[in-house]
């Protein structure tokens, strides 16, 4: 066993502290809401009180974060993927000015583009007051990573020699794209789709102003029960929120690899 | 032949809904930032306007504070933790990068665990000291917000950075008699250069529009651009003033992203 110098102690000692910052704070919210009462400390007893109380609160938030997600995801198929195709396949020299334009709403803060939308279809009426007006804000703002992460894997892989050979058998453009594109793309596709469903289910920079009170999302529940309830049901609420992101974390960080291998 | 030149046609679904709902209503937005009372004045009063002005350095300020602690952290984290393994280390990252997926709202809630009026550093010092220490309802827990937002993309973005270095090089340097310290400064360093301006240029855009964990901590001590938007709209009804805020915003993040990417090639990612 070889001496570590004192500069690796200094580091190591660096690492742990980022590593406590970051960890500390998401115990203690895990902790705090399932204790009976937070500010006795964990001898109170533990409980799942709080968490009853959150889906008796925020149940409807819940479910429309999750319905949101999945028609974001949705859409972000089926405008993304076709999207980053064209920008792998075309020689056209405006290829790169659609790509700058599509992550536009992730270079500028979703406060600018919530206010755009209200200004531009606020008077709309049961278009403002549906949660398709939520939707619009979170495909803006994940279509990039969709494309971006299917750009990725479709770059990586010679897809005109592949698809050239198919023509030459006589498969149809529809046929080459569903039998040779797609298969050829999906550690791209997973990625991205894991990307948009974890982004927008804790997108709240847009939804906050796009947002009435009977469109609430999760994290707009958060911010409300912030704000408004005691520490425990905030804490709670954060404990369900961290059970619906976390896997879906865990599962992008996995299929991320994967594409990256795929991509690299 | 459908593919090759033809192939752009499939972009354009996205390119009309993006022109729809992003381009059409950003132009609604310029030309309502030019509504207002002071006309296309308004588009200076960030400037010219010393309340505005004062939100926008406080705010530069902040994110470039910000930018400079989370580089320093993530630097030394992420380059030991690319160098050496021991026990637990995939926990560790693991764990490192459990934020990644948090809202601004979220770091917010966790900024006042930590420095909150019942806060743990509370705690801790009034314990050992006999006085409280609580910054979370300020600029300070701002700062800590946006650093615990930031660390774990920046660290990620180093370590890939770090596992793509060419060891021979640094093999080189030290076959050359060059200390640790000289390897780190004059080999490493710049080989991570583009890394170090990609992932800084996203911690100060991400950090000057960021707006959830500046909601959350919400008190008249914080004064940050995003706030002074939300408040001109909400509160005050003064609907060109916000637009133009919003605006200038939008175009200083976007120019630190586009300068990043001139200066360190392709490949900088603008991230949530």
């Amino acid at each position: 066993m070889t001496r570590r110098p004192p500069r690796y102690w200094l580091q190591l000692a660096v690492t742990l502290a980022v590593c406590a910052l970051l960890v500390v704070p998401v115990a203690m919210s895990i902790a705090a809401g399932v204790t009976e009462n937070y500010f006795v400390g964990v001898r109170s007893g533990l409980t799942l009180r709080w968490v009853g109380e959150v889906w008796a609160l925020y149940e409807e938030t819940i479910w429309r974060s999750i319905y949101v997600a999945l028609a974001c995801l949705g859409c972000t198929l089926a405008l993304g993927v076709p999207a980053a195709y064209a920008l792998v396949r075309s020689p056209s020299r405006y290829v790169r000015w659609v790509e700058e334009l599509l992550v536009l709403p992730v270079a500028v803060p979703g406060l600018a583009t919530a206010l755009a939308l209200i200004l531009a279809y606020g008077t709309w009426r049961e278009f403002r007051a549906s949660w398709l007006f939520i939707l619009v804000g979170h495909v803006l703002f994940t279509l990039p990573f969709m494309v971006r992460s299917v750009l990725a894997v479709m770059a990586a892989i010679d897809l005109a020699t592949l698809e050239e050979a198919a023509a030459s058998l006589g498969a149809s453009f529809a046929r080459r794209f569903v039998t040779i594109v797609l298969p050829n793309a999906r550690p791209g596709i997973l990625a991205g789709s894991l990307m948009v469903l974890t982004l927008s289910m804790g997108e709240f920079n847009l939804t906050w102003m796009l947002h009435t009170p009977l469109t609430k999302t999760l994290p707009v529940g958060l911010a409300d029960s912030y704000a408004s309830m005691r520490l425990e049901i905030g804490s709670a609420y954060t404990l369900v929120f961290l059970v619906m992101i976390v896997p879906l974390l865990v599962a992008l960080q996995w299929a991320a690899g994967r594409a990256g291998r795929r991509g690299a | 032949m459908t593919t090759g030149r033809r192939a752009i046609l499939l972009a354009v679904p996205a390119l009309a809904v993006f022109a729809a709902f992003w381009l059409l209503p950003m132009a609604r937005l310029l030309q309502v930032g030019a509504s207002g009372p002071r006309g296309a004045a308004a588009y200076l009063a960030v400037v010219t306007d010393a309340a505005y002005f004062r939100s926008l350095v406080s705010t530069v300020a902040l994110s470039a504070g910000v930018t400079v602690a989370t580089l320093a952290l993530s630097l030394v984290a992420g380059i030991f933790l690319q160098r050496n393994r021991f026990p637990g280390h995939r926990v560790l990252v693991s764990l490192i990068t459990l934020p990644l997926a948090f809202p601004g709202v979220v770091v917010g809630f966790m900024v006042i665990l930590l420095a909150g009026r019942q806060g743990l550093i509370g705690e801790v010092t009034s314990r050992l000291f006999d006085a409280k220490l609580v910054f979370a309802y300020g600029m300070g827990g701002l700062f800590l917000g946006y650093l615990y937002f930031s660390i774990p993309r920046v660290i990620l973005t180093i370590m890939a950075s770090v596992e793509k270095l060419d060891p021979a090089l640094e093999e080189a340097a030290r076959s050359l008699g060059a200390s640790t310290w000289q390897v780190t400064r004059d080999v490493i360093l710049p080989a991570l250069g583009p890394a170090i301006v990609s992932a800084g240029a996203l911690c100060f855009a991400t950090s000057m529009g960021a707006f959830g964990t500046a909601f959350t901590l919400a008190t008249t001590q914080i004064d940050v651009l995003p706030l002074t938007i939300y408040n001109e709209f909400t509160n005050y009804a003064n609907f060109a003033m916000a637009a133009s805020l919003s605006i200038v915003l939008g175009a200083i993040t976007w120019a630190a992203l586009a300068a990043a990417r001139s200066l360190a090639g392709a490949g900088v990612a603008a991230a949530a």
